[in-house]
Order: C-alpha cells, then sequence, then structure tokens
C-alpha cells in the first residue's frame, strides 16, 4: 500500500466552516491537534465548543454521544483526525447501537499523525472508516474525496437522521494553527452556561 | 455465606433508588455480575438511559459530555474496567467534570481466579493516584447511603469518587461447580 495516490486534497477549512460558520445552534465537540483549531477558524472561541487536548485521545465521539444523549433536541457535530478516531473506533457500536438520531461524526482524514510528525497511519494502509461504521449501523456512513459532493456531505452533518458519519479526505498539507483556548473548565462553564445549566 | 446473597436485603434496589434520587439520569456500564441485578434495575427505570459500553474508557468521556448538555451519570464497571479509564481521567480533571463509578471489585474477598488479582489489589491505589475519593462497602447495609454520599459530594464538589463493592458484599465467582 505504499505510494498509493491520495484520493483527494479537500480543504479542511473549508468543509469545517460551510458547516459551522454563522451556526450558532450546533454543539461542537473538538477532537485532538488540528480539529480543535477547525472549531475556531470557523467559529472562534464559541460557547458552544468543546475541545479535548492530549487526555481523552479517542475520545471525543463518546463525549458527543454523551452530550447528544443529554441535548436530544440540539444538533451536535463532533470533528476529529483520522488518527484520534482510529483509537476511539471502539466507539462506533456504543454510537451505533444507541442511534442518536442527532449526532454526526465528522472526520478530517489526512492519513496523518500530523502532530507528531507526519506519521502514516492506518487510514492511508486500506483501513476504511466509513465502512467501519456503516458495518457497525451508522445510519449515514460516507467518505467524502469528490469537491462536488461537499454540499450534500454538509447537509447530512447538519440535517440527517443519525448517527451520521462523514470521512473527509483532506490535504496532508498542515493546516494553519490558531490561538485556542484550552483551559477545560472555561470550555465546560461557557457551555454550560449558554445552555442555560447552572 | 458463600455467594454472598443476603437474604432479606435488597441492596442493588437500594442502590438504584439511590442513584434515582441523585437525580442521575445516565448509567454507563460494562457488565459484571455484581451489578447484573442494579443493571436490569436501571434499564427498567423511565428516568434512565442505560447505555452498554464496548469499552469502560469511554465511561469518562460519556459522562463528561452527558454534564456539558446538563446530565448526571454514573459509570459501573468491574475491577479491570478501571485500569481501561486511566487516560480518559485526565479529561474529567482538566474539566473538573464530576465522576461518579461504582466498581465491583474482582481480586477481592475469596477470589478464585488468579487473573483478578491483578486489578483488584490496583483499584483503590489507582482511584487515589487519580485524586478520586476511594469507598469501600464490604456490606450490603452500606451501599445506598455509600453511594448517597458519594454522590452528593461528586456533583456538589465537582469532583470524583469511586464506590468499590468488594466481593465480601456479592459474592465470589465460583469454579467449582
Amino acid at each position: 500500500m505504499t505510494n498509493k495516490a491520495r484520493k483527494s486534497d479537500l480543504d479542511r477549512r473549508d468543509v469545517i466552516k460551510r458547516i459551522l460558520s454563522g451556526n450558532d445552534e450546533v454543539l461542537a465537540i473538538g477532537g485532538l491537534g488540528n480539529a480543535g483549531y477547525d472549531l475556531v477558524a470557523a467559529r472562534g472561541e464559541h460557547p458552544l465548543n468543546f475541545t479535548i487536548h492530549g487526555a481523552g485521545m479517542g475520545g471525543a465521539p463518546t463525549v458527543g454521544l454523551g452530550l447528544a444523549l443529554a441535548q436530544p433536541r440540539r444538533r451536535v457535530v463532533v470533528v476529529l483526525g483520522d488518527g484520534d478516531m482510529l483509537m476511539g473506533t471502539v466507539s462506533l457500536a456504543t454510537i451505533a447501537a444507541q442511534r442518536p438520531g442527532n449526532l454526526a461524526i465528522l472526520v478530517m482524514d489526512n492519513e496523518r499523525y500530523q502532530e507528531t510528525g507526519a506519521q502514516a497511519t492506518a487510514t492511508g494502509m486500506g483501513v476504511d472508516l466509513a465502512g467501519m461504521a456503516a458495518a457497525a449501523g451508522f445510519r449515514v456512513a460516507l467518505t467524502l474525496d469528490d469537491a462536488a459532493r461537499i454540499d450534500d456531505a454538509v447537509d447530512k452533518v447538519l440535517r440527517a437522521p443519525g448517527p451520521v458519519f462523514v470521512n473527509v479526505k483532506i490535504s496532508d498539507v498542515p493546516a494553519q494553527q490558531l490561538p485556542k483556548v484550552r483551559d477545560g473548565v472555561l470550555m465546560k462553564l461557557r457551555f454550560r452556561g449558554r445552555l442555560g445549566i447552572d | 455465606m458463600e455467594k454472598g446473597e443476603k437474604v432479606g436485603h435488597d441492596w442493588h434496589a437500594d442502590v438504584h433508588q439511590a442513584l434515582h434520587d441523585a437525580r442521575i439520569t445516565v448509567v454507563a456500564y460494562v457488565p459484571d455480575g455484581g451489578h447484573r441485578r442494579l443493571i436490569e434495575l436501571c434499564r427498567a427505570d423511565p428516568m434512565m438511559r442505560a447505555v452498554p459500553l464496548a469499552c469502560e474508557s469511554e465511561g469518562p468521556c460519556l459522562l463528561a459530555g452527558a454534564w456539558l448538555g446538563g446530565q448526571r451519570g454514573v459509570l459501573l464497571m468491574q475491577s479491570s474496567g478501571l485500569g481501561n479509564c486511566i487516560n480518559n481521567f485526565g479529561l474529567i480533571k482538566a474539566g473538573q467534570f464530576p465522576f461518579l463509578t461504582l466498581i465491583t471489585v474482582r481480586g477481592s474477598w475469596g477470589e478464585a481466579n488468579p487473573w483478578m488479582l491483578y486489578m483488584g489489589r490496583r483499584t483503590r491505589p489507582l482511584l487515589e493516584l487519580a485524586d478520586f475519593h476511594a469507598y469501600e462497602v464490604d456490606a450490603a447495609v452500606d451501599a445506598a447511603p455509600t453511594v448517597t454520599a458519594a454522590a452528593q459530594m461528586v456533583f456538589a464538589c465537582s469532583s470524583g469518587a469511586g464506590v468499590m463493592l468488594t466481593q465480601r458484599l456479592f459474592g465470589a465467582k465460583r469454579f467449582d461447580q
């Protein structure tokens, strides 16, 4: 599986902005690395962003599940990288079994552990995350590798009955890092505050 | 009392009531024989969402997410599962999320399976390393009050606590029958 031609070079920031920019109602969970910056790039330090930094690798989808069960009338979107999702593949079964209609998982798949030196991940060796999600029982599971289909994928992330899984094949050129709050207590309190929870 | 059954005292029902009274609505679990009846009671409670996990490591994450959304949760697991959770306790600590877990401690009183001893011996030390309170319950009469006290502290103080239910309470698994 060496030197496999990349199928697409979609811009992660373009995709996330189409989902979150100006969309103040969505509850967004960000996984490790660039996923947190994706949320900031799309809608700034929004109170309904909660991002994970380090501890909790693989855990973002399950944080999203807990949130989706607690807030069934809100759309929950989890954004994370392919290395993060690979560590959390166990959660595909847990999520599929609960069938949360309001939960979407969005993987930014550059086939790299970009944060740690761009080492290859299993998704560049033929592992199909969307196929795993489909087999687990996600109601929507697709790989986005064609710019012409971005609008359809964005619509599914925001509106299709979940659980939804979209694996986006993105460029492996490192995205810009942005200033980002890493204080978990601050993010927790502002998140609950915006939802009106004391 | 080889099998740990205390006739006439349904401590599982008491613990379920304690969780209910603590307004816990999300019950995450990986099954263990010692939790069997409690899981059944929680699954039957219309106020509770019982969520079977594929791995205990998901528990801290699921409960943190539920708390972000305004709901209280508990994680039911056995001592082996605590080892699977350790890294994700970093998420609990970083966000000062409340975290309550009820742990059936295999490898404790009367254990007959040597493979269970490792995590059984490390349950309390690991809870304390995580800076969680560790409560040990040996007697049926103490189970529900301990859960009530732990839940009150966890949610009022945004802290973590593990209630260790020992095999003196629920009985060691038998391999000779």
